[in-house]
């Protein structure tokens, strides 16, 4: 089973754990409930849809509230650190908390405390944070932008906002970024790069790309990253080769938003209820 | 030769437990000591710490902050009166905010990047269709607040939001409320 780790933009939302399904527009974890509109929600509605549409099992999920004064973040890292060596997860997908080192380090000696290493996906916070404390080597996938991808280049930046101007003109040149993200030692084993043309790579250099159905829209709403790394988790968790899924999963957040019809003021609930649709289009064109 | 190799400079080695923190510069000694003050008084954890040589200015101490949360820090000190003059990473003290934005043109609708933010605007009724990017756990907040809203209805980032992105995203939005005053 994979676990999702994050926050919900909530202050008096508690920490919580436990299975997640997706109840309509909301996510249902407990007692509790949370609106799918972007974020680490987003990203749980994605994986459950997936693996919903695929037989697989539902994401376990650690989520607190968190508005950005990080006291959320410091309960998630804090449960992480003692929970984790008495569970089996086979995947981990960390998401938006506050980047911050010793939670951060505190998270990892959870892990390391696991009998089994879990599959390790970061996205947003939790990828800012692997990058800045020197350990993206750990993990095993990132999901990043074209714009957090000029950020994992960027040996110095020790976040996005202080990415180099003389590296963000590079990005459209992703294979160049990604080059030079492997040769600081800023990307872990795979690296999804999701932009007008979708990479996916490793130290070795580029493992295939996808840039069919071109929707520009996408970019423009918020939440269609988090439901790409929804969508690869649930596939990987299934136990897909890693290139396949990445492939795959980008091929399907394409297809989903095409179905959706969007244009940039679209939310992103509405593409995650075509993801049945769009899997089942995949598997019927054989793309991915 | 490539640019970047006239670029090239050797950041200072910093211990891994410092990557995370940066330091605010003030103009003089009574500054930091208020700000320390203040700072800690209201829960920071924050140290007082003498520059580096790149950001020496005469005065001789800077506070370290945990640099994620500059924004909220920063807004603090400016609602009391005494602004850093500047923030800087400790891991290289040199290095400046973002300062390049991208916009794109969807016709009906205008997009603005600053950093790892964006903002969608439509641009006939100036309303704020979509908030994306950021890794922050404000950034989701930030979008529950602005989206729907006009860009002069809209709460401003920088009021309430709390870390980089949070900053990042209030560059998109002055930038947004800019393009569309023309």
């Amino acid at each position: 089973m994979f676990a999702v780790v994050g926050t919900v933009p909530r202050e008096n939302f508690p920490l919580v754990s436990g299975k997640v399904l997706v109840d309509g527009s909301e996510i249902a974890i407990g007692d509790e409930r949370v609106p799918i509109n972007r974020g680490t929600p987003a990203l749980l509605a994605a994986f459950e849809r997936t693996a919903k549409t695929l037989g697989l099992e539902s994401p376990f999920a650690y989520l607190a509230g968190d508005i950005g004064r990080g006291n959320g973040s410091a309960l998630l890292y804090q449960l992480l650190e003692d929970d984790l060596p008495s569970r089996d997860f086979s995947g981990l997908v960390l998401h938006y908390i506050m980047p911050e080192i010793e939670g951060h380090r505190r998270m990892l000696k959870g892990v390391g405390g696991m009998k089994k290493k879990p599959f390790l996906v970061a996205d947003a916070g939790a990828m800012y944070v692997g990058k800045m404390a020197g350990l993206a080597s750990r993990y095993d996938l990132f999901t990043p932008d074209v714009g957090e991808l000029a950020f994992l280049a960027d040996e110095a930046a020790p976040h996005p906002f202080y990415t180099r101007g003389f590296i963000l003109h590079e990005e459209d040149r992703v294979p160049c970024l990604i080059e030079r993200a492997y040769r600081h030692q800023n990307a872990p084993r795979i690296l999804m790069v999701k932009g007008q043309t979708d990479y996916a790579a490793d130290s070795g250099g580029i493992l295939g790309t996808v840039d069919s159905p071109s929707i520009p829209a996408l970019e423009a709403i918020g939440g269609t990253g988090d439901t790409l790394t929804g969508i690869v988790s649930a596939l990987v968790s299934s136990g897909m080769d890693l290139v396949k899924a990445c492939l795959k999963a980008f091929q399907i957040n394409r297809f989903a938003g095409q179905l959706a019809n969007p244009d940039p003021s679209t939310q992103v609930d509405r593409i995650i209820e075509h993801i049945p649709e769009a899997i089942e289009k995949a598997e019927k064109t054989g793309e991915g | 030769m490539p640019l970047e190799l006239f670029r090239k400079r050797k950041a200072p080695q910093v211990p891994e437990s410092l990557v995370d923190r940066g330091f605010l510069v003030f103009h003089n000694t009574s500054e930091v000591i208020w700000a320390e003050r203040l700072l800690k008084s209201n829960g920071w954890k924050i140290a007082v710490k003498g520059p580096p040589p790149e950001i020496r200015t005469g005065c001789d101490l800077v506070i370290e902050f945990p640099l994620m949360e500059e924004l909220n820090i920063s807004r603090l000190l400016r609602e009391n009166g005494t602004p850093p003059i500047k923030a800087v990473p400790v891991t290289d003290p040199l290095l400046e905010p973002v300062d390049l934005y991208k916009i794109t043109d969807y016709g009906k609708f205008l997009m603005v990047r600053a950093a790892n933010m964006k903002i969608c605007i439509e641009k006939e009724s100036a309303l704020i269709v979509n908030v994306s990017g950021g890794g922050c756990p404000d950034v989701p907040y930030l979008a529950w607040e602005m989206v729907g809203k006009t860009l002069q209805e809209a709460p401003d980032p920088a009021l309430i939001g709390q870390t980089l992105c949070g900053y990042a995203l209030s560059l998109a939005f002055e930038e947004g409320r800019r393009l569309c005053s023309q």
